[in-house]
């Protein structure tokens, strides 16, 4: 287990200044999109509700990183930044949360059912641990069809908790599928608290439970969430099976944009905003002198433009035609 | 194993072979495994257990296709659900195999929130070619936990195929149909049919869904039944025929799609409608299947539909019980005398 104290890890030989940009931009991206998700929501452009992402960007980037196109990935209800992440299309994305024909579901999933089955991003979920029985499955696929492909699967510390993640992780572990289970701890389910309301207070350890590796990693910080998910991802690619690691954070938002935020203070929230894993990650590329202050500044301000494309796309696009209703129930 | 109302049936005409059911849907398996190998069986006690599984559907499949694609799982239903989802997202072909429909209920989630529509919150870029196999249905003492007949839940949900063969022949000819369908389909067998035996026609084999059949034609009364309830309309029938009275019996054998245009017709000819099926009458498929037909045919029936169907209590153990919880051939024969009185 590193340490979560907000020193940074090193980083790693593999990553080029191009791939260490690439994951900044990304940072940032999740959370440009989640702000303007969150102003769409408000300005009443959006329906349902919209769990923001913001603060955990390190945990989607970092481990998305270590991933080939091929892989897959399950999400959850706060999925923008997995699909982001995995390589979903803003556009696309942000036509989903109005609505519109145009968006990847072609408005009849919303924020919650982000999908780009092609693209590996088995979807967003609606269901809390509703991810984990399907990347343990398309584990199992892409052991049948003999690719080396490996499932990621996210969840939060809620579905720690969830019979699910129990059944698959045995699964998992007696038929050695290449699928590594990443669980964002962002200290609450809800109002529920992680360290209430789960029997241990490092979940990592319950992966001794099912006999295969368990570890928790920084995740405020980019790299080690890199290096963690990496050295599972490697594991599974390599045959030896799945493993579990923990990603420490926190979500700088309340669970929706409804939430009455009581349960936590604002000197709690402030401690980990201090801890910003986009300031944190921004400095130490500064100090590596692979980007100057000016440049990633406009890498900021690229975001946001391309963001701002997105909405144009998703406000200029076309409501689904009434005919749409009843298109797609079956195959 | 002989069972009241579920005769066997003679001899196999040219170009059928005699199988009992569980042999039909063994067929099924065996060649749509070889046919594609993307398709895979996994279940509890599936590969080891007697050979092939508690009733002997998948025997021997292991011997031939390996563990790898004949899978013996834990008791994990809900895992064994899901995993089948996400195979069957990436590519593979899953038969997901449930000992009891009854066990199904631990794993709903996967059926009904993520199977189920997965195709259409994703706006139709994914498809889900997954089978849940289960056996369902009473008569045997198994009593409540083992014994439901729980085709109504699946049938409530879009996104959801419900498959229900009666026959040894469209028990192979719709597993077929249903490892090739892109969507998610609930096959559901009866165990008390496993052994029952009837001509299944040689080679390629596939009844395509959504086609009612008419197990045995008739002009007076339309009965209506699913799984065992066909095998004792067909009883009735008979004794009824001695009546003078005519039931004409039609299996739907896919619920979910429903033929509805073959039961119409036929309640057009007899203008009587009899519906009846071991499941609980309350919130079962037969209230369905009469709505369907008041609405589109009201001024053809002569008489109002009767439903005879499981009484609205879990299965008891006790014989005689169990027999009094379930419609049974001298039931529909008494109905159909009052229907055509």
């Amino acid at each position: 287990m590193s340490s979560t104290s907000g020193t940074v890890a090193e980083i790693p030989a593999e990553l080029s200044p191009a791939q260490l940009v690439g994951m900044l931009r990304m940072m940032l991206r999740i959370r440009r999109f989640d702000q303007r998700a969150l102003e769409l929501y408000r300005e009443g452009a959006m329906r349902g509700t919209t769990h923001p992402y913001i603060g955990m960007e390190a945990v989607a980037v970092g481990a998305c990183a270590t991933l080939r196109p091929q892989d897959r990935i399950t999400s959850t209800h706060r999925g923008h930044g997995h699909c982001l992440a995995k390589g979903g299309d803003p556009r696309l994305m942000m036509a989903e949360l109005l609505g519109r024909a145009t968006g990847y579901c072609k408005g009849k999933g919303g924020s919650m059912h982000i999908a780009d089955v092609d693209a590996g991003i088995l979807g967003a979920n609606g269901i809390v641990g509703g991810g984990i029985g399907l990347a343990t499955g398309a584990a199992l696929a892409a052991r049948l069809a003999r690719r080396d492909d490996v499932s990621l699967c996210f969840f939060g510390d809620g579905a720690l908790n969830q019979g699910i993640l129990h059944e698959a992780a045995n699964l998992a572990a007696i038929w050695k599928l290449p699928v590594v289970y990443v669980c964002e701890n962002n200290q609450y389910a809800m109002s529920a608290r992680a360290d209430a309301f789960t029997s241990v207070p490092d979940p990592a350890v319950r992966a001794a439970a099912y006999g295969f590796p368990g570890a928790s990693c920084d995740g405020m910080d980019v790299l080690d969430v890199y290096r963690a998910v990496g050295a599972a991802v490697a594991r599974a690619r390599a045959g030896d099976g799945p493993s579990l690691v923990v990603c420490v954070t926190y979500r700088f938002m309340g669970h929706h944009v409804g939430d009455p935020l009581n349960y936590r203070d604002k000197a709690e929230v402030e401690r980990w905003r201090a801890r910003d894993p986009i300031e944190r990650f921004r400095r130490v590329l500064v100090a590596q002198r692979i980007l100057t202050p000016a440049e990633a500044d406009a890498l900021g301000a690229e975001v946001e433009r391309e963001i701002e494309e997105a909405v144009a796309f998703a406000k200029a696009s076309p409501e689904p035609e009434a005919s749409a209703l009843e298109e797609d129930v079956y195959a | 194993m002989s069972h009241p109302g579920i005769a066997t049936p003679p001899a196999a005409p040219a170009g059928t072979r005699v199988l009992t059911y569980a042999e039909a849907l063994n067929e099924a398996l065996r060649e749509e495994m070889r046919r594609d190998p993307r398709v895979f069986v996994m279940g509890e006690d599936v590969a080891v257990w007697g050979g092939g599984g508690v009733f002997g559907v998948t025997r021997g499949l292991v011997e031939e296709f390996g563990p790898e694609r004949v899978r013996d799982t834990p008791i994990s239903e809900e895992a064994i659900a899901a995993l089948g989802v996400g195979a069957a997202m990436a590519g593979a072909r899953p038969v997901v195999e449930f000992m009891y429909a009854d066990f199904m209920a631990l794993a709903m989630e996967p059926i009904v929130n993520q199977a189920a529509k997965i195709r259409y919150m994703f706006g139709g870029k994914a498809r889900v070619p997954v089978v849940f196999r289960a056996q369902e249905g009473a008569g045997r003492g198994n009593a409540a936990q083992h014994s439901q007949s729980l085709e109504a839940w699946f049938c409530h949900i879009p996104g959801l195929k419900v498959v229900t063969p009666s026959t040894p022949a469209d028990a192979k000819g719709l597993l077929v149909t249903a490892i090739r369908d892109d969507n998610p389909v609930v096959f559901l067998e009866h165990k008390l049919l496993y052994n029952t035996k009837g001509p299944v026609p040689a080679g390629e084999h596939a009844v395509p869904f959504g086609a009612a059949d008419i197990k045995r034609a008739g002009r007076h009364v339309t009965c209506v039944g699913i799984h065992t309830m066909v095998h004792k309309a067909l009883a009735a029938a008979e004794t009824l025929a001695r009546e003078g009275i005519e039931l004409e019996v039609v299996d739907p054998r896919t619920l979910v799609p429903l033929d509805i245009e073959t039961i119409l017709a036929s309640v057009r000819k007899t203008g009587r409608l009899l519906v009846t099926h071991e499941a609980y009458e309350r919130g079962g498929v037969a209230g369905e299947i009469i709505a369907q037909v008041v609405a589109a045919a009201f001024d053809w029936l002569d008489a109002p539909p009767v439903r005879l169907c499981g009484r609205n209590v879990p299965i008891p153990y006790n014989g005689a019980l169990e027999m009094a919880a379930l419609p049974q051939a001298d039931d529909i024969v008494v109905a159909a005398r009052q229907l055509v009185a």
